[in-house]
């Protein structure tokens, strides 16, 4: 244990995702050698990302206003709805430039061992949405993992018989894995060949 | 296949350990306890990516280190191939082929065979159902990497699936969000365990032949008959007549016969993970009714015929027998070195070297003492 505040720090930095204990002191120790200023800055970038940064009331992607960039965008088409779990998804698809339309991020995916249910994600946020444009197209973008898999299932269900296509990325991407790590090129080509669902 | 080299780092009571290896047979020599088990499990662990005495890898690293590394060079129709393997019990394991980092440790499955035979397979015959599953499961991925995942996929879904029926179990009343999640995961269930049911009875058909051939040369005779007992049927089915999608549509009749008690218990109660492999003798059941003798050349039958599917699939694995010799009667040890000695190499373990059938003659190395880094370099 370190003194006091050393030890909050390393605490602190400890709490986030993908730190552990070895790199959180890491991270510490390199924070009190750094630059003075270098470390002002991270902590303003800090401070507005959580003033100004929020989630889009209309798709739940970050925003730094009411609506996201993709939402506000008149080129953008609405008619087709590209279903995601988090934000960094929005950004591997956005790369691959092959979707020109909306999308809606879910905040993650069904999972009874985290105890995430469909009233855990923003299900009810889209059911609204859907019920309200007109919609040609519903791409379910999803991890290609099993809770993925299971979210995409438990959606396809859900908007069964609403009268537009509902479609899944098609194979290809590596199973078990994040959307956010497969390559730009592997992505496109998963976009371009997506199959309709049928359940 | 052969093993030519084996290098352990941190694993178990080994600091560090080099060894090179030849074709034919090596034999291991020393106390038990002294370690030479060690380098067998090492080399399953090569082989099947986990241990055939403790389910955790925490007991595989050295105390007072983080990692234990394990390495392994295999020669088959003369190739070369380096597996190398970080085990570490806090976060992911790493794994490389040919000095190439490999995405999944998974990828190794495959690269080095081997079948071994050791004092804890008498489990096969007498132990619970989830020793004849293990079996059926790790033989299954040997012949066929690719269904390392859908074990792990089946392993997951099932989790959740748990997870969900048990906070159900504590809901007064079922609500329906939950049910039709549940749906969901029937779905993914049914559609990976259904792929499960159908490869282990396919698999257990082929093992029928070569597991009644090695019992005969091991036993003198007696009829001998495996059959895959599923949850999802009432009566055992012939994987020959049975199609994926009648496992399938079992599956799911079998599911829907017990959703009121999985409701009350929170768990999965039909599926591949609740199957058994049965073994009977004389068409008798094994358990309770073979003497020890039979037991013992049964699991033996069981893991030679493994290894002789493995070798119809077209590579000789490797056998390793650790300190088996001295659970068989003089009898069945001639009949078993009798059966192996021709293979391209054979591992044995043995406490004393008065255990050894006569005819097997190898180089013998010298184990001396558990943790002493030099203890494998000697040969007798
Ligand atoms: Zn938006």
């Amino acid at each position: 244990m370190y003194e006091g505040v050393v030890q909050d720090l390393i605490d602190e930095l400890g709490r986030l995702p993908g730190v552990g204990p070895k790199s959180a002191q890491r991270i510490a120790f390199y924070l009190l050698q750094a630059d003075p200023a270098d470390v002002r800055r991270l902590v303003e970038v800090l401070t507005t990302v959580k003033e100004k940064v929020r989630f889009c009331a209309t798709c739940g992607n970050v925003s730094e206003e009411e609506l996201c960039r993709i939402c506000r965008d008149p080129r953008r088409d609405t008619t087709m709805i590209c279903v995601v779990e988090e934000s960094k998804d929005v950004i591997a698809i956005e790369k691959t430039r092959e979707f020109r339309g909306t999308y809606h991020v879910l905040g993650g995916a069904i999972s009874p061992i985290e105890g995430i249910g469909p009233d855990n994600l923003r299900i009810r946020e889209l059911m609204t949405r859907l019920a309200n444009v007109e919609i040609k197209e519903l791409i379910l973008a999803t991890d290609p993992n099993l809770e993925g898999e299971a979210t995409a299932t438990y959606l396809a269900r859900l908007v069964k018989g609403m009268g537009f296509t509902v479609s899944r990325l098609a194979s290809g991407l590596p199973v078990g894995g994040d959307l956010e790590y497969a390559d730009e090129v592997t992505l496109g080509r998963a976009f371009e060949g997506r199959r309709s669902l049928e359940y | 296949m052969y093993l030519s080299s084996l290098a352990l780092k941190d694993f178990r009571s080994y600091e560090e350990l080099a060894l090179n290896l030849d074709p034919g047979v090596t034999v291991f020599i020393g106390s038990n306890g002294f370690g030479k088990t060690n380098i067998i499990e090492a080399i399953g662990y090569l082989t099947t990516l986990s241990s055939h005495r403790v389910s955790t890898d925490a007991p595989l690293v050295r105390i007072g280190t983080e990692s234990a590394y394990l390495k392994g060079v295999v020669e088959n129709l003369g190739r070369s191939t380096t597996i190398e393997l970080e085990i570490n019990p806090s976060r992911a394991n790493r794994g490389r082929i040919n000095q190439n980092a490999q995405r999944s440790t998974r990828e190794i499955i495959g690269h080095i065979r081997s079948v071994l035979f050791a004092p804890e397979d008498l489990a096969l015959v007498k132990g619970d159902p989830n020793e004849r599953r293990k079996f059926l499961d790790i033989l299954l991925v040997l012949r066929n990497p690719r269904y390392a995942s859908t074990l792990s996929d089946y392993e997951r879904v099932l989790k959740q699936r748990n997870a969900l029926l048990k906070s159900a179990a504590g809901m007064r009343r079922v609500d329906v969000s939950a049910l039709s999640t549940l749906e969901v995961w029937d779905q993914q269930l049914v559609a990976i365990g259904s792929e499960l049911i159908l490869a282990r009875m396919q698999l257990v058909s082929a093992l029928m032949e070569p597991v009644a051939r090695n019992y005969k040369h091991l036993a003198e005779g007696h009829e001998i008959s495996l059959v895959y007992q599923s949850t999802i049927w009432q009566n055992p089915q012939n994987s020959k007549q049975v199609e994926l999608a009648e496992v399938a549509a079992g599956f799911r009749i079998a599911l829907d016969g017990v959703r009121k008690r999985e409701f009350e218990r929170g768990i999965t109660l039909a599926g591949p993970h609740r199957d058994d492999l049965l073994l009977s003798l004389r068409t008798h059941p094994l358990k309770g009714y073979a003497s020890q003798g039979e037991s013992w050349s049964y699991a033996l039958a069981l893991k030679l015929a493994s290894y002789d599917l493995l070798r119809s699939d077209g590579v000789e694995p490797i056998l390793i027998l650790d300190d088996v010799f001295s659970e068989l009667d003089t009898t069945r040890r001639d009949r078993l070195s009798d059966l192996i000695s021709k293979n391209e190499q054979i591992l044995i373990t043995a406490a004393v070297p008065e255990d050894l059938p006569a005819e097997l003659d190898g180089r013998r190395v010298a184990i001396s003492r558990d943790g002493d880094s030099s203890s494998a370099g000697g040969v007798l």
